[in-house]
């Protein structure tokens, strides 16, 4: 890597620079960007969970007033034909999950919308369903690859060999919950066809992947489709793109010249914009006399949809994660007729390190070893999958240090014995790590401007992230300014490309590029006038194929399980983490602590039950959905540890969107254990599950 | 069937024809372009939507518009005086207790009309004591302020920002 740059600003606990406007709620939001000739539009949706349509009636819709265009499979747009049958909106009779969009209307206003969609008259053929991920589901089958592009399988050694010879074994099976996303902000566009061109406000993680997209479905050139995205509520994976967005520009293009709104309903959200599979994980552990792992194997069932396969990594992290000769991990999916998986704030490590963080807990119970001190017994020298050095691997010190503030030393590993009021008490820790993902394709343009200033730009997002606030940050150490003087652009298809604001890569992928861009710049430019511009991109890292590249954290978690009723509390959890250098500790505090709160928040609440005779999630909505209330996070803090990175890119940095999320509920877990002696294996941790 | 009716948002005085079916939410982000409070859930299940309905916290996705003729509301953008936040807003400045801000505006909203109900002595779930005045211990406040969901998971600088309000 060519060398880090000097931090100046970096490091700084700089204020959210666009944190005045979203106190007073002025940032617009996607469906925000109203004119007063705005139509809305109301989809209508399956209610059968696999069939075909056989009949549409929208004569009273149509004949409703106020309804500007009723959308069918009948008339809609033909697409180009894409890779993403998900994106197949409208194009068939088919209907392959519940929910799916089958028809919409376009209307003047919402309510008017939501009637004629209610109006449409369908009739089905239907045909039978399997929505039930079971561990022996038909067909379960090994896709190509796992998310993105890891191995399906792998094998080292002689797992079942070293098995059998083992003289601890642990062998269980952990299962995860269909979870969810549920970013605060419903997905929403407004969309606006006029004069061949289409412009978008839209919620979303990828601005350019969406332009891209659209612009491929319509048969658009690209710079006939702008996606704009200033403020995005949340996404969490969700925002990628759907078939809503689609639906979208497609009730636009029926009325040309009016911008179109269409924001999902939150329930709506249960069917349309993916959700994390459910899992069921068997990991058998082996261990010596000494207390080290001399196999581990990992191996997964999970679901996709029929319609369109998603392949969660779910045992990816346990690869490197420890010392073992012998190991495997395997993926096996059944295409069920449900909507597609898709990411979920660290899709893989987020459920694979619940199973295996709570087994590496069972295991070193089984050895009689404090878990603290069994998995620093088993701590790798190298990445056991690879065979490169890490880059930087700080697990065991982020351990200790946790250990130290959290008053670990003083613990009694027996289970069951304290109680308070009723209460038994109980304190748990797990491991927590994250892939340093950097993403090709993002560039970015440096423009002197009068005063000193420059402007910065880069279709980079911020769903929430602080990316505003943190690629000013950036931008100012490489341009040498203080951070006002950095006159930051992003969120707009119109400026230079930006990957996805996803797998914690964003700082990494969209940072080179502005730190490229600014070496550019002031190599060309020593003495720059206003009007001076050079532009940059992402390079090509050459350390990746020499190093594994993770982020590392420890989760602590203080439990309390009423005797009586079963009902989980969390009082205290902390988080140590070890993610190369941290841009702002303000916003990156945040980070840690809200991925922990949604940690927390698996761990005891969430749960989308499918109700397997009509193929739909039952709960869904806020009220059957339960995610974390403020009452249910207690005191929770997160810090970190300074790691020194110059291999990862020229910040120094790793993602911490998601790591926060990683073993936060496997601590939580562990901890109910060593309260009550009783171990739940199945998320999420209600009370029924304590009570034998 | 529509309607003509009257409100006061922000001080503004403003009249408009609705459906009857429009919520008070809907009447103030589609028909008017006040986009303070927030959509999230449009069942009374998030908070993000929370304003000061005639001085009381309300989830407006709850109350329908001719309902509230002649209401007078409160937005987070009527509770700063131009660039001079309310102290509920600089103190979530100030502790970071927001990220994406979807949340934040119902936050906001629902912080002030929450310390209002504990100054009247109104009690919690978790008060012990009915009858004193309430004293807003973390717990309190959480208790308090559960009604306004934030998935970004800001409920703990949430809380530090308003107990730092309060002294
Ligand atoms: S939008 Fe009103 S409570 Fe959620
Ligand atoms: S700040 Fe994103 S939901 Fe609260």
């Amino acid at each position: 890597m060519t060398g880090l740059i000097e931090p100046k600003s970096i490091g700084a606990p700089l204020e959210r620079l666009e944190g005045h406007a979203k106190v007073t709620g002025t940032a617009p939001y996607a469906a925000e960007h109203l004119a007063a000739d705005t139509a809305h539009l109301h989809p209508v949706q399956a209610t059968v969970a696999r069939g075909r349509i056989t009949g549409m009636d929208t004569t009273a819709a149509e004949a409703l007033d106020g309804v500007l265009a009723v959308l069918t499979p009948g008339n809609a747009p033909r697409l180009a034909p894409g890779d993403d049958p998900e994106l197949a909106v409208l194009a068939s009779d088919e209907v392959a999950y519940r929910g799916q969009i089958i028809a919409a209307a376009v209307a003047e206003t919402t309510e008017i919308a939501r009637q004629a969609a209610d109006l449409v008259r369908v009739s089905y053929a239907e045909l039978p369903h399997d929505v039930e991920l079971r561990a022996d589901s038909a067909g379960l089958y090994a896709p190509e690859v796992v998310n993105p592009t890891y191995p399906t399988d792998t094998t080292e050694g002689d797992p079942d060999g070293a098995l059998a010879a083992a003289a601890v074994t642990v062998d269980r099976t952990y299962t995860t919950p269909m979870e969810h996303n549920n970013p605060m902000e419903p997905h929403a566009t407004v969309a606006l066809w006029a004069r061949d061109t289409l412009t978008l406000y839209e919620s979303t993680q990828w601005p350019h992947g969406v332009r891209d997209t659209i612009a491929r479905l319509f048969g658009l050139a690209t710079d006939q489709v702008r996606v704009i995205a200033p403020y995005v509520g949340g996404g969490f994976g969700s925002k990628t793109i759907h078939a809503n967005t689609v639906l979208a520009a497609m009730g636009a293009r029926a009325v040309p010249g009016r911008p179109v709104s269409f924001a999902l309903t939150r329930q709506q959200m249960f069917s349309l914009v993916g959700y994390r599979t459910p899992t069921i994980q068997r990991i058998r552990l082996g261990a010596g006399a000494d207390g080290r792992l001399t196999a581990i194997a990992h191996d997964v069932v999970e679901q996709t949809a029929r319609l369109k396969e998603f392949a969660e990594q779910t045992a990816v992290a346990t690869r490197s994660m420890y010392a073992a000769p012998n190991r495997r991990t395997t993926h096996r999916l059944a295409a069920l007729d449900v909507p597609a998986p898709t990411w979920m704030r660290a899709p893989g490590e987020c459920p694979g390190m619940f199973a295996l963080e709570c087994a590496m807990d069972e295991m070193a119970i089984a050895c009689g070893l404090d878990p603290i001190e069994f998995r620093v017994r088993n701590e790798p020298e190298i990445d056991p999958e690879t065979g490169l050095p890490f880059s930087s691997r700080n697990l065991i010190r982020c351990l200790r240090e946790g250990a130290d503030r959290f008053g670990w030393r003083r613990r009694d590993p027996t289970p069951g014995v304290r109680r308070e009021d009723g209460w038994l008490l109980g304190t748990g820790v797990a491991a927590s790590t994250f892939p340093v993902f950097r993403l090709p394709g993002s560039a970015a343009t440096v423009r002197r401007l009068a005063g000193g200033r420059y402007r910065v730009q880069i279709d980079a997002v911020d769903i929430g992230t602080g990316a505003w606030t943190s690629l000013a940050q950036i931008a100012a150490d490489a341009l040498d300014v203080p951070p006002d003087a950095v006159d930051l652009r992003i969120g707009d298809s119109a400026l230079p490309p930006g990957s996805v604001a996803g797998g914690s890569s964003g700082t990494t992928s969209w940072g080179s590029a502005i730190v490229d861009a600014a070496r550019t710049f002031r190599e060309k430019f020593p003495d720059p006038e206003e009007g001076d511009e050079a532009g940059g991109a992402t390079p090509d890292n050459p350390d990746l194929e020499r190093f594994a590249m993770h982020a590392y954290g420890a989760q602590f978690a203080a439990v309390r399980v009423h005797a009586d009723t079963g009902e989980v509390r969390v009082p205290r959890m902390l988080g140590v983490f070890a993610a190369g250098r941290i841009i702002n500790p303000r916003t990156a505090r945040s980070q840690f602590i809200g991925g922990m709160t949604m940690g927390l928040s698996m761990a005891l609440h969430e749960d989308s039950v499918m109700d397997v005779r009509f193929g739909q999630v039952a709960n869904h909505d806020f009220a059957g959905y339960h995610i974390a209330s403020n009452a249910d996070v207690r005191s929770i803090d997160a810090i970190w540890i300074e790691e020194e990175d110059p291999h990862v890119n020229p910040m120094g940095s790793k993602g911490i969107g998601e790591i926060g999320i990683v073993g936060a509920a496997a601590a939580v877990a562990n901890a109910a254990y060593h309260a009550t002696g009783v171990r739940v294996r199945d998320l999420p941790l209600t009370p029924e599950k304590f009570l034998r | 069937m529509d309607v003509e009716i009257g409100l006061r948002v922000d001080g503004e005085p403003h009249r408009l024809v609705v459906d009857t079916r429009t919520t008070l939410l809907d009447a103030m982000r589609e028909r008017l372009g006040i986009t303070s409070p927030k959509k999230g859930c449009d069942h009374g299940q998030c908070g993000a939507c929370t304003v000061l309905l005639d001085g009381r916290r309300a989830t407006t996705c709850l109350a329908l518009a001719v309902a509230h003729d002649g209401a007078e509301i409160v937005t987070a953008a009527g509770l700063a005086d131009g660039e001079r936040l309310h102290p509920i807003q600089q103190a979530l400045l100030d502790h970071d207790g927001l990220q994406c801000g979807y949340c934040t505006p119902g936050q906001v909203c629902s912080a002030v009309g929450m310390l209002a109900e504990a100054e009247a002595g109104w009690p919690s779930h978790v008060t012990a004591d009915l009858s004193g005045a309430v004293e807003l211990t973390d717990e309190e406040i959480a208790e308090r302020m559960s009604g306004n969901l934030c998935r970004c998971g800001a409920y703990a600088n949430i809380v530090a920002a308003i107990r730092e309000a309060v002294r």
